[in-house]
């Protein structure tokens, strides 16, 4: 029988026909918690950019060679931390939000119980992080842009979507394993050995090359890196194609995979 | 007619349904254990055994959110593991906990629910105001969720599953937690809408509630189904008409015990020992008590009563309902 059941529904809806019957429930959503989003997605970066890139970075006197192409600490650092907090972003949206579904505001229960179907329900709540990832990014952007961190000024647009597609990426991933767990002391264990190590390492902070040979390869099969990486060449304006088109298809085959996993994770959750 | 849909289909067919899990320490739980029922269109169906018995789990399955491990279940004639959303288009499901948006208020909780069967944002905000009046909520439609009684957000859970005017009603456990009066206001409008047509499946472990609302029921315990019939029949068959219950002082009734079945040995009477109380099943609850006074045992307290759904239970399993 649980064959059967993982056949797809026949009667399921169209993606957008279910999208669009939950769209009210969340943008009632946004607009109880868009002023928070907007007032900290402006103030984090302007905090993490003036202590890190201005006055840390004003100690830090670097060959461009060394800083993967960036005149200064701060052009080298402004959008990696972009990149680093829409994993942080992604992930905060992602663990207790999706655990309350279940367990605390069982929103979830009451959404199953009409034509909605587990693909349908994380499909829409995704696109909402998501959705909210990109806003914060961007308002991310427009604040650095007085620092004068970009070389261009498409680069922060290119870079945007990079950075909107490391959020997607950790959002799927974190999304399927909150469906997984019982108990939020779970992500106790995911923040310290998974964010805050990737955060730290992954190319955000210094050029990963400083972690020695070993140290930068274990750097680089990481996810954040790839999205670090391809937000810096953007924003420094020094796309490298191949570089550029690996760290894109990572990011996308780890969505995809990301994907899966969310969903699979719901079905069995509801299967219950 | 939508083609796939037989009008004439029972509302739930179920052949030998079972529902077993793993736990996470690997346990592996079998919750249903093959259960055979079948609900008509327009009846009200019950589900009654005690806490873990497998209502829930069954519920679950017959509102085509949890697949069945085994057996062949049918929904509005349709195969939930196929049809799924088609089948939850046309129920309504009200949950044991309510599971209604603290954040939203009122209104919005049933405006929002609408929007889930496709219902436009016009029929919805009009099917919500109707609710509200059916639900005795017009004027608290402003008022946060968190500001109701248990009652009223029973009502709001309960409007909130009829917004697709669904054809079948679901309801586990509906009035667990409610004091008397709410428990009748609730009561009543299930009636009135089992009278306008919609079939009614619930769970209880009340037998009072099981009594007052189901045509027919199935007393289930420990995953499978004890006994089915009408609340009366199913009185007739498992119990006599009356009951007579007989409380002692504390630690005196196992000394007491074998004076009362000697006095009622010749009521064709059977006696039930139960922690705190004896009961004696009979034809003539006086009869009883004459007998055992005659017979110069001396209870603290006594008390005659029609038999209940309780008792059949009690009979069925040799245990109690609400333990």
């Amino acid at each position: 029988m649980s064959t059967e059941a993982r056949t797809p529904p026949s009667a399921a809806l169209g993606a957008g026909v279910a999208l669009a019957r939950q769209a009210d429930y969340w943008l009632t959503v946004a607009r109880r918690t868009w002023r928070a989003t907007a007032v900290s997605s402006f103030l984090a970066p302007l905090f993490y950019v003036v202590a890190l890139g201005v006055v840390l970075g004003g100690f830090i006197e670097a060959d461009p060679d060394q800083l993967e192409g960036a005149s200064t600490y701060l052009a080298f650092l402004a959008p990696g931390l972009v990149a680093g907090h829409a994993m942080q972003l992604a992930v905060g949206e992602t663990t207790y939000p999706v655990l309350g579904m279940f367990k605390w505001n069982r929103v979830y229960d009451a959404m199953l119980a009409t034509p909605l179907t587990p693909t349908d329900v994380a499909r829409a709540h995704l696109t909402f992080v998501v959705a909210r990832v990109a806003l914060a990014c961007a308002v991310y952007d427009v604040v650095l842009a007085p620092f004068g961190v970009y070389e261009s000024w498409w680069g922060p647009i290119l870079a945007l979507g990079a950075q909107t597609l490391t959020g997607a990426m950790f959002a799927t991933l974190v999304y399927g394993y909150s469906c997984r767990i019982t108990s939020e002391a779970a992500f106790g264990v995911l923040f310290r050995l998974g964010v805050f190590p990737l955060f730290l390492f992954s190319g955000a902070f210094f050029p990963i090359e400083n972690l020695g040979t070993v140290g930068a390869w274990v750097a680089r099969l990481t996810p954040l890196w790839q999205g670090v990486s391809l937000s810096r060449m953007c924003c420094l304006d020094t796309l490298d194609a191949p570089t550029a088109l690996a760290n894109l298809a990572v990011l996308l085959a780890i969505t995809a995979l990301g994907w899966r996993w969310a969903v699979t994770g719901l079905e069995q959750r509801v299967a219950r | 007619m939508t083609p796939g849909i037989d009008p004439a289909a029972p509302v739930v067919s179920a052949r030998g349904v079972r529902k077993s899990f793993t736990t996470k320490d690997g346990a592996v739980v079998e919750a249903v254990r093959g259960i055979d029922v079948e609900v008509r269109r327009g009846e009200a169906f019950g589900f009654l055994g005690p806490n873990g018995a497998g209502k829930s789990s069954t519920m679950r399955m017959v509102g085509a959110v949890s697949p069945v491990s085994a057996g062949e279940l049918r929904i509005l004639g349709l195969d939930p593991a196929v049809d799924g959303p088609r089948i939850r288009a046309r129920l309504g499901v009200c949950p044991q906990e309510d599971t209604l948006d603290n954040e939203l208020n009122v209104r919005d909780n049933l405006v929002i629910y609408a929007r889930y069967f496709g219902l436009s944002r016009a029929v919805a905000r009009e099917r919500a105001d109707e609710l509200l009046e059916f639900a005795n909520l017009t004027d608290k439609a402003r008022a946060k969720v968190e500001e109701l009684s248990g009652g009223m957000k029973r009502r709001l859970t309960i409007a909130r599953s009829l917004v697709n005017r669904p054809e079948v009603l679901l309801l586990d456990e509906p009035t667990t937690g409610l004091d008397p009066q709410a428990r009748h206001v609730l009561w009543d409008q299930l009636f009135r809408l089992k009278q306008s047509g919609v079939t009614l499946v619930l769970t209880t472990h009340y037998m009072d509630e099981a009594e007052q609302l189901c045509d027919r029921l199935v007393v289930m315990d420990k995953g499978l189904i004890a006994a089915e019939g009408a609340p009366l029949d199913l009185i007739r068959t498992h119990s006599s008409r009356e009951v007579a219950e007989l409380r002692f002082a504390p630690g005196q009734q196992d000394a007491a015990l074998p004076g009362v079945e000697a006095a009622v040995a010749g009521l064709r009477a059977r006696v039930e020992a139960l922690p705190d109380r004896a009961l004696v099943y009979a034809d003539d609850g006086e009869a009883v008590l004459g007998a055992v006074h005659d017979a110069g045992v001396r209870p603290a307290a006594t008390l005659v009563r029609r038999a209940s759904l309780e008792d059949v239970f009690l009979r069925l399993t040799g245990r109690t309902l609400v333990d």
